[in-house]
C-alpha cells in the first residue's frame, strides 16, 4: 500500500514541523541507488505525539535525520517553527537544532563513555553559552531531578557505570538541556526491558507536560506506541500507509500492514492466543521497490490494480487516511 | 513425567573486584521431556547466566558452582569440559539474542552450518552442503542455494535468528536453549520466529527452555514458566495456570508493565519503580521487597522460602497474591 498524497495535512499554523514531499536517497554503487524515503509528507501541530511506526528498513530512522538535515534530504520541504530547514545556511542551521532534539535506540552507545555525566549535560550548555557555572550547574542539577536521578550520586559517574534506563534518563536530561520546542525519540525503548520501559515512557510523556513539548516517536512496536501518541502514521518501504488517531488505528485498522503489524504484537494470555495468518516474509529491497503499492507483494488483498497504480492517501473515517486500493472493510 | 534435565541447588558466584557476586541462588528447574519451559525476568536476574551455568558452559577460575546437572541420565557438574562438549549438537543445543555476533562474520553461512554435521554426524563436505541446504529450507529461508553462499552481513536480522536456529537444530538436539531469541528483532519477525520455533519443536519432538524479559512471548509458547528475580527462581508453574492465577507480586508487576494495544492511549503504564538489588550484597530480606507494592515489615527482613501449592504452583513470598493480607 504505501502510497503518496496529502490529504492527511492539516495545514494550520499550529503546526511546528510540516514536511513536504520528502525525498532520500542513498547511491551505494554506480547505479544502485537505496529509495529510502520517497516522496513522503506530514506535519506535526504544537504539543502533540506523532508516533512513525514500521518494520526495520522501513525509513522510519532516515526521515527523522532527514528533518534534522543529517544528511540534508534529496529533495522536499521540512519547515520547522516557519522556516524551511533545507535552505538554511550551515550556521543557522546550527542554532535552529538547538531547540530540536533527538533521542536515540542504544542508550549507552549514544553517550560518550569518556564524560561525566556532569561533562556530558554540561556540553551543550557550554556551546550555547547558557549562563555562568554557577547557574549552568544548578541547571544540570534540575535536568537530573526531573529525569529522577539523584544529582549528587550521578554527576561524577561515566556512562558505563549505568543501566541502560539510567543511561537513557541521561540522554533525556541532555536532550532537554537547551530547552527544545521538539524532541524526536528514535526507538528509545526498544533495546531497554519491558519493566524500564514503562518507566522511560513515562518519563518522556511526564516531560512532554511539563516543557509543552511536541514529539515524534520512532518505533516498531504499536503496543509501545499506543501509550505515548495522539496520532500514528504507519510506514512501509519510505511511504505512508495510513494515518490515524490511536484510538481508531488500533480499534478499525484500515491498512493491510496495519493491521499484519498489530497481529505480530504478542498477547500475554495463554488462553488468547490468535489463530490469524502471520504476515509472512520481510520486506523488498528498497533498491527496487514493487511497482504502484509497495506492499503489494505481502499482501493478501493485492490485486492487479495495487501494481498498476499507486494508492493516494484519502480518508476513510474522520481523522483516518489510508492509501490502499481495497482498504480492510 | 520423566524429566530431561533437572537442576538441583544451583548456585553460581563470580569472584569480582567488589567481591563474590551470586549471580544464581540455589535454583531448581525441572525441564519434562518434551516441553518447553519459559525464563522470565529482567536484565540482571540471573536467566543467561542460570542456561550457560546447565550447559556447562561456565569453567572460569573466578566462577564457583555448586548444585547439581542431571541431563538425559549425564551428571554435568561431575565431566570434564570435552565429555560435556561431546553432548552438544545432538544432545544439547543453543541459539543467542544477537544473530549478528553470534555468527562468524568471515565465513560463509554454507561452511558454518556444515561444520557441526561433519564434526558431530561425520558426513562428508558434499553431504554436509546438502543437507544443510534442506535445514535452510527447514526454518524457511527462500533461496537457500544463495544463502549458503552468502556471508553474515548479507543477511537480515531475522534471516541470521534463522541460520542460527538451523545451525542448533542441524544435529537433533533433544534439548533447545533459546536465549532471548527475538529480542533483537522487529515484532513481524518476532512473530515469524516464535512461530518457527513451535513447529520445530513439534517436528522434532524437542525440549525448549525459552529465555526473555517479555511475559507476552512466554504465553503462547510455552507449557511451564520459571520467573527469576535476582538469581532467584519465585514462581514456577505451568503457563496456563501462572496466568490464570499469579501468586507472586514481582510477576504481577512484570506482566502491568507490558505497554498493550488495548491500552487507553494517553494514560500512564503502570511500571516496577527502582530496579534490581546489588548482586554482591542481597540483603536479609526478600529481594523484591523494595519494590513490591505489598511489601510489609517481614519482607524486609527475612528471606521467604519456596512455598508449594497442592498443584505444584511454586512461589516465593510471605504475602502472595489471593491470600489474606
Amino acid at each position: 500500500m504505501a502510497g503518496s498524497g496529502t490529504a492527511h495535512m492539516r495545514n494550520t499554523v499550529d503546526a511546528v514541523l510540516t514536511v513536504r514531499d520528502l525525498t532520500v536517497e542513498f547511491r551505494v554503487a554506480k547505479d544502485k541507488i537505496v529509495k529510502a524515503v520517497s516522496g513522503l509528507s506530514f506535519d506535526v501541530i504544537k504539543g502533540e505525539t506523532l508516533a512513525i511506526v514500521g518494520e526495520s528498513g522501513c525509513g522510519k530512522t532516515t526521515l527523522a535525520r532527514a528533518v534534522l538535515q543529517l544528511p540534508p534530504p534529496n529533495s522536499g520541504e521540512v519547515v520547522f517553527d516557519g522556516t524551511d530547514l533545507t535552505l538554511l545556511p550551515k550556521e543557522n542551521l546550527r542554532s535552529a537544532r538547538t531547540s530540536m532534539q533527538m533521542i536515540f535506540q542504544d542508550p549507552i552507545s549514544s553517550l560518550d563513555p569518556r564524560m561525566t555525566v556532569h561533562q556530558l549535560i554540561d556540553e551543550p550548555l557550554e556551546i550555547w553559552d547558557r549562563g555562568n557555572r554557577a547557574e549552568r550547574d544548578e541547571r544540570i542539577n534540575n535536568l537530573l531531578n526531573n529525569v529522577g536521578l539523584e544529582p549528587e550520586l550521578v554527576l561524577n559517574r561515566r556512562s558505563y557505570e549505568f543501566s541502560g534506563g539510567q543511561c537513557q534518563r541521561i540522554s533525556i536530561a541532555r536532550a532537554l538541556a537547551l530547552d527544545p520546542r521538539m524532541l524526536i525519540c528514535d526507538e528509545p525503548v526498544s533495546a531497554l526491558d519491558v519493566s524500564i520501559q514503562a518507566q522511560i515512557l513515562n518519563l518522556l510523556q511526564d516531560m512532554k507536560d511539563r516543557f509543552g513539548l511536541t514529539m515524534v516517536f520512532i518505533s516498531h512496536d504499536l503496543a509501545v506506541v499506543k501509550a505515548v501518541s495522539n496520532r500514528v502514521m504507519v510506514m512501509y518501504l519510505g511511504k505512508i500507509c495510513e494515518v490515524a488517531p490511536p484510538e481508531v488505528l488500533y480499534a478499525k485498522p484500515a491498512h493491510h500492514y496495519t493491521k499484519a503489524l498489530l497481529n505480530s504484537v504478542p498477547i500475554a494470555d495463554p488462553t488468547r492466543q490468535r489463530k490469524t495468518e502471520l504476515l509472512q516474509g520481510e520486506p523488498p529491497s528498497p533498491m527496487n521497490p514493487p511497482s504502484g503499492c509497495r506492499f503489494r507483494t505481502r499482501c493478501a488483498a493485492a490485486s492487479a490494480l495495487c501494481a498498476e497504480q499507486e494508492p493516494q492517501l484519502r480518508e476513510v473515517s474522520p481523522g483516518q487516511f489510508v492509501a490502499c486500493h481495497h482498504p480492510v472493510a | 513425567m520423566s524429566s530431561l534435565l533437572s537442576i538441583k541447588q544451583m548456585s553460581i558466584n563470580f569472584d569480582t573486584p567488589r567481591g563474590s557476586l551470586e549471580a544464581v541462588r540455589g535454583v531448581d528447574i525441572e525441564i519434562p521431556a518434551g516441553m518447553s519451559v519459559g525464563v522470565v525476568g529482567e536484565s540482571g536476574s540471573g536467566k543467561t547466566v542460570m542456561c550457560r551455568a546447565a550447559m556447562g558452559l561456565l569453567q572460569g577460575s573466578n566462577v564457583k558452582r555448586s548444585g547439581t546437572v542431571v541431563f538425559d541420565g549425564h551428571e554435568l557438574t561431575s565431566m570434564t569440559k570435552e565429555q560435556v562438549r561431546d553432548l552438544f549438537g545432538s544432545g544439547m543445543a543453543m541459539i543467542f539474542q544477537d544473530p549478528m555476533t553470534a555468527l562468524n562474520p568471515v565465513r560463509r553461512i554454507g561452511s558454518q552450518l556444515s561444520e557441526g554435521l561433519r564434526v558431530r554426524l561425520g558426513m562428508s563436505k558434499a553431504d554436509a552442503l546438502a543437507r544443510s541446504k534442506e535445514l535452510l529450507e527447514l526454518v524457511r529461508i527462500p533461496n537457500a542455494a544463495a544463502v549458503l553462499k552468502s556471508f553474515p552481513y548479507q543477511l537480515s536480522g531475522g534471516m541470521r535468528q534463522r541460520v542460527m536456529i538451523a545451525i542448533a537444530i542441524a544435529c537433533n538436539p533433544k534439548l533447545l536453549f533459546a536465549d532471548e531469541p527475538t529480542t533483537a528483532l522487529d515484532v513481524t519477525v518476532q512473530a515469524q520466529i516464535l512461530q518457527l520455533l513451535r513447529e520445530l519443536r513439534e517436528d522434532l519432538k524437542m525440549s525448549m527452555v525459552l529465555v526473555t524479559h517479555d511475559l507476552g512471548v512466554v504465553a503462547g509458547n510455552t507449557d511451564y514458566v520459571a520467573v527469576m528475580y535476582a538469581g532467584e527462581v519465585v514462581e514456577y508453574a505451568p503457563t496456563t495456570k501462572l496466568f490464570a492465577d499469579m501468586r507472586m507480586p514481582y510477576t504481577e508487576a512484570l506482566l502491568e508493565s507490558i505497554p498493550k494495544i488495548d491500552h487507553k492511549s494517553g494514560t500512564r503504564l503502570s511500571m516496577i519503580a527502582g530496579r534490581l538489588p546489588d548482586p554482591t550484597d542481597r540483603g536479609s530480606g526478600c529481594s523484591f521487597a523494595p519494590r513490591c507494592k505489598y511489601a510489609q515489615e517481614k519482607c524486609h527482613k527475612e528471606h521467604p522460602e519456596l512455598k508449594k501449592d497442592p498443584d505444584g504452583h511454586l512461589y516465593r513470598c510471605w504475602f502472595p497474591i489471593g491470600e489474606a493480607k
